[in-house]
């Protein structure tokens, strides 16, 4: 029996348990990219991405859809709700670290929020990329579950800010040390707003042992940059439009 | 491990009925999670222990929760490779503008600030 073959006969029992058969594997191939992240020990190989792309090859290979699959799927996708509002208890416990300094803070956020925004989706009209492409950029430096959120708001495409979102993190992860060594800036309150504002979690993620300030500033910068995105987007998106 | 569940989820469900109540294009989860915010700010009172643990088991796990909304990206293949190259310039050089305009606003205006002190004393 060849391997088309294979799937061929497999296809129908997947389909007749597909619930269950969706959640299983959206767990274990999320846990096979976790035990992957801890051998490899690089922002590289995220756990996220890992598991995205070997749900995305089993499907193809059982001849199964996205809505099959989302059958199942959908009862972990309904936990990011509860998990957007649980994002408040970091930032309210970071925030306590931080009376002073407030509006230096929140000056930097509301410009690297501002600036996210207007280039991300300035770049991909000016390099020919098209509308819906363009407002799915708009979000992609926020925490994953905001910018779907985000995203799903202003009439974008949900699953490719949520991809964004994580390779925008990744690269702050990576370039963030080189960077702010170039440009000479090495006070931990700047590299954690920058990296939480620019790369959310998995950006944080890379400052997060540097420095316990660095970990406060990231913490405010990720649920404070949700926020403002989230009220400032769809204002700004019709003015962009129209430009 | 009940109370911490109901509260986040009554949060949510705040945020949704108001986001539908007025028409604020923000979505509900994140509303709640600016009400749930504003309760502990403005009350100065620390989360309780309770819900701090389900919040930060819930948060260990966050990557799992966005998977699939992320393999929806399969569905989007053709798109990705018709505009490649928006996407990928459009991505590396707008996180890069931020990351910079962050760390140099801050940088700066930090920097002043600690100076207007040093001269005050």
């Amino acid at each position: 029996m060849t391997w088309p073959d294979l799937t061929q006969s497999l296809s129908p029992a997947v389909r007749a348990g597909l619930p269950l058969f969706a959640l299983t594997l959206t767990l274990g191939a999320y846990l096979f990219g976790v035990e992957l992240q801890k051998r490899l020990r690089t922002p590289l190989a995220n756990p996220v991405l890992i598991a995205i792309l070997l749900i995305g090859v089993t499907l193809r290979l059982l001849h199964l859809s996205y809505h099959d699959y989302f059958a199942g799927a959908q009862f972990i996708h309904f936990l990011l709700g509860p998990a957007t509002v649980a994002l408040a208890i970091p930032m309210v416990r970071a925030l306590e670290h931080m009376r002073r300094g407030f509006w230096p803070m929140m000056s930097a956020l509301l410009a690297g929020c501002l600036v996210g925004i207007v280039s991300g989706y300035g770049l991909v009209r000016l390099l020919g990329g098209d509308q819906t492409v363009a407002l799915s950029m708009a979000p992609k430096s926020l925490t994953t579950p905001i910018a779907i959120a985000v995203s799903a708001t202003i009439g974008g495409i949900p699953s490719l800010s949520a991809v964004l979102a994580i390779l925008g993190g990744i690269l702050v992860a990576v370039a963030i040390d080189p960077v702010l060594h170039l440009i000479r800036i090495d006070e931990p309150s700047a590299r954690g707003l920058a990296a939480g504002t620019a790369g959310s979690g998995i950006g944080a993620s890379r400052v997060i042992p540097q420095h316990t300030l660095s970990a406060a500033f990231a913490g405010v910068a990720i649920g404070v940059n949700g926020i403002l995105t989230a009220v400032l987007a769809p204002i700004l998106v019709p003015l962009l439009k129209h430009w | 491990m009940i109370r911490p569940i109901f509260i986040l989820l009554l949060f949510q469900l705040a945020g949704e009925l108001l986001r539908a109540a007025t028409h604020i294009e923000v979505p509900g989860p994140v509303i709640g999670m600016i009400l749930l915010a504003a309760w502990y700010i403005l009350r100065r009172r620390e989360p309780e222990p309770a819900l701090e643990q389900a919040a930060d088991g819930l948060l260990s796990w966050l990557g799992l929760l966005f998977v699939p909304a992320g393999v929806g990206i399969v569905a989007n293949l053709a798109l990705l490779r018709a505009a490649w190259l928006p996407i990928s310039v459009a991505l590396v050089g707008s996180t890069f503008l931020t990351l910079l305009t962050t760390a140099w606003i801050m940088h700066r205006l930090g920097r002043r600030r600690a100076f207007l002190q040093k001269e005050g004393q």
